[in-house]
C-alpha cells in the first residue's frame, strides 16, 4: 500500500517536464550521422583515411584520459562521446596525405589547448576539433595545403591536386557539380560529399540535436554575399552555389558551428552568429589569402559568443521599458 | 616580515616568488616578441640587467631630490639614457643582434618591469638594496625569457642557441616560432609556474 502511495505521488521541486536527452545519447547521434562522411572518405580515400581517422580518434581520447586523470576528474567521462567526436572532426578536416605524426600532434592540440585547458566539456570556447587543425595549419602549413587526388579518380600526376576552391582561386578552373556533390575532387577527407553530408546534416535537423538557424543562417549568408558578388562581375567570382558546394562549408555549418558548447544560446545570437561566419567565409574565400576560411570564420565568431549571449539575452516578464 | 628586511631576499624575490614575468605578468612586449630564438633572448635579457641596474642605482642615489611630481618624468629620462647607451652599444658591436631585435631594446624605455622596479623599489631604498633587487628582477626576466626562447627555438626549428638539438627526423613546428607560438608557449609557463607555487606553497 505504501509503495503504490509513493509511486502514485511523486513530490519534487521543479523542472517537472524532463527530457529524456543526455549529453552521451546527443553525442553518439553526432557520431552516428558523422559516419556517413566517415564512409565518403573511406571511400574517396582508402588507407589514408582509415589510417587518419584511427589515429586522430585514438589520439584524441588518449589525450583526454591522460587529463582527466591528471586533473582528477572521473574517468569515465571519457566515454561521453565527445573527445571521439573532436577526434573524427579533426580528421575529417585534415588533407588526406598528412604525416601521422601530425595528426598526432592535431589530436593531442585539440583535446589539449582546444578544451581541457578551459575546464573541459562545457567551458571550451573554440571547438576543440579546429583548434588543432588550426594550430596544425600553422606548424605546417605546406604539410596541410597538399593535396591528393581521391583514390578513385585516375589522375596521371598523383602527387599533388587542387582543391575545387584553390583551383578556382588560383588557376579559375571550376571542377564540375556532379563531382562536388557526390565527392569525386581533392580536399579535407571528410568534406568532398556534398550530398552526405547535407544528408547527415538534415537528419541532425529532424531529431533537433543542432540549431536549424545556424546551418541556415550560415548558408543563406554565403549565397547573399557571394549572389551579390556575382551578379557585380559574373566573371571574376564564382557562382554562389559552387561556394556552396565547395571546401568545407557544409562540414563546418552542419557539424562544427552547431557545436553546442561554442555557439550562442539565444536564437537572435544564433542569428548573428552564423551571419557572420557566412559574411568571413566569402570575405577570407574571395578577398584572403587563402582559399579556403570556414575554419577561421567559425574559430572568430566562437570568440564572440559569450558577448552575443550577454547582449542577446532575452528579456524577463515585467522587466524593461522605460527606466 | 623579517625576510622583508633581509638582503637576500631583495635579491632572490624577483628570481621565482615575484618573477617579473611569470608573477607580475610585466614586461610582456619582448617576453612575446624576441623570444623566437635563444640568441635573441640572451640579447634583451643583457640590456635588460644593464639598463635596470643602472637606472636602479641613479633612481635611488638622487631619490631624495625627485620632486613627486614630476618623478615619472625623471625615471623615463634616466631610463632612456641608459637604453639609448645599450642600443648604440648593441647596433656598434653587435649589428647583426640589433637588427634582429628591431625596436624592441629602444622600447626598453617604456618596460614596466623597469618602470615599476623604479617607483616601486628604487626611488623608496638605498643604493645597495636597490641593485640587488634590480640584479634579482632583471634575472628573473632573463629566466623567463631563456626559458620561453628555449621551447620556441627547439620545437618551431630545431636548435638551441642556433646549435642543432633535434635530428632530421624532426619536423619544425612552424607556429612555435611565429607570434601565436609565442602565447601559447606563455600561457602553458605562466600557467605551469602558478602550479608549482600553489604546490609549494601548500606543502
Amino acid at each position: 500500500m505504501k509503495k503504490q502511495y509513493a509511486s502514485e505521488f511523486v513530490l519534487s521541486s521543479s523542472p517537472h517536464i524532463r527530457n529524456k536527452e543526455s549529453v552521451p545519447k546527443i553525442m553518439y547521434w553526432v557520431v552516428g550521422t558523422l559516419l556517413l562522411p566517415v564512409g565518403a572518405s573511406i571511400y574517396f580515400f582508402r588507407m589514408n583515411a582509415i589510417r587518419i581517422l584511427l589515429i586522430s580518434i585514438v589520439f584524441s581520447i588518449l589525450t583526454e584520459l591522460i587529463f582527466l586523470a591528471a586533473r582528477k576528474k572521473d574517468l569515465s567521462a571519457v566515454f561521453d562521446g565527445s573527445a571521439l567526436i573532436t577526434g573524427i572532426l579533426l580528421a575529417l578536416t585534415l588533407p588526406p596525405g598528412l604525416k601521422s605524426s601530425y595528426v598526432a600532434i592535431g589530436a593531442f592540440v585539440a583535446i589539449a589547448l582546444g578544451k581541457q585547458v578551459f575546464g573541459g566539456l562545457g567551458y571550451n570556447i573554440f571547438n576543440p576539433a579546429l583548434v588543432g587543425r588550426a594550430f596544425l595549419q600553422a606548424a605546417f602549413p605546406v604539410a596541410m595545403t597538399t593535396w591528393v587526388p581521391p583514390v578513385v579518380q585516375k589522375v596521371v600526376d598523383a602527387k599533388t591536386f587542387a582543391t575545387p576552391l584553390g583551383g578556382f582561386k588560383f588557376s579559375h578552373i571550376l571542377t564540375p557539380y556532379k563531382n562536388l556533390i557526390i565527392g569525386n575532387t581533392g580536399g579535407s577527407l571528410g568534406e568532398t560529399s556534398a550530398i552526405l553530408l547535407i544528408i547527415g546534416g538534415t537528419i541532425l535537423l529532424i531529431k533537433k540535436y543542432i540549431d536549424w538557424r545556424i546551418p541556415t543562417g550560415i548558408l543563406l549568408s554565403v549565397f547573399v554575399f557571394q549572389g551579390a558578388l556575382y551578379i557585380a562581375n559574373p566573371q571574376k567570382f564564382a557562382n554562389p552555389l559552387y561556394f556552396l558546394f565547395a571546401g568545407g562549408l557544409l562540414l563546418g555549418a552542419f557539424f562544427m558551428a552547431t557545436d553546442m558548447v561554442t555557439s550562442p544560446i539565444t536564437p537572435k545570437g544564433s542569428w548573428i552568429y552564423a551571419i557572420g561566419i557566412g559574411f568571413l567565409v566569402v570575405l577570407i574565400r574571395v578577398f584572403g589569402g587563402l582559399p579556403e576560411g570556414v575554419m577561421y570564420s567559425i574559430l572568430i565568431m566562437n570568440s564572440f559568443v559569450p558577448l552575443l549571449n550577454r547582449y542577446t539575452r532575452p528579456k524577463i516578464l515585467g522587466e524593461g521599458g522605460k527606466k | 616580515m623579517d625576510e622583508n628586511k633581509s638582503y637576500l631576499y631583495d635579491f632572490i624575490k624577483g628570481l621565482w616568488k615575484e618573477n617579473p614575468v611569470l608573477v607580475q605578468l610585466l614586461g610582456m612586449c619582448p617576453t612575446l616578441a624576441v623570444t623566437n630564438a635563444v640568441v635573441n633572448a640572451v640579447a634583451m635579457s643583457v640590456a635588460v640587467v644593464f639598463v635596470l641596474t643602472s637606472s636602479a642605482i641613479i633612481i635611488s642615489a638622487i631619490r631624495k631630490f625627485i620632486p613627486g611630481q614630476v618623478r615619472i618624468a625623471s625615471y623615463i629620462v634616466v631610463i632612456a639614457t641608459f637604453v639609448t647607451m645599450a642600443d648604440r652599444y648593441l647596433a656598434a658591436f653587435y649589428p647583426a643582434q640589433s637588427k634582429a631585435l628591431g625596436p624592441f631594446i629602444p622600447l626598453i624605455v617604456v618596460n614596466c618591469i623597469i618602470l615599476g622596479r623604479m617607483e616601486a623599489f628604487a626611488s623608496k631604498n638605498s643604493i645597495f638594496r636597490s641593485i640587488l633587487d634590480a640584479l634579482g628582477m632583471s634575472f628573473g626576466f632573463a629566466i623567463a625569457l631563456l626559458l620561453m626562447a628555449s621551447f620556441r627555438e627547439i620545437l618551431g626549428n630545431g636548435t638551441w642557441f642556433n646549435m642543432r638539438v633535434l635530428g632530421s627526423w624532426w619536423d619544425n613546428w612552424m607556429v612555435m616560432i611565429l607570434p601565436p607560438g609565442a602565447f601559447l608557449t606563455l600561457g602553458t609557463i605562466v600557467g605551469f609556474s602558478k602550479f608549482l607555487q600553489t604546490k609549494f606553497k601548500k606543502a
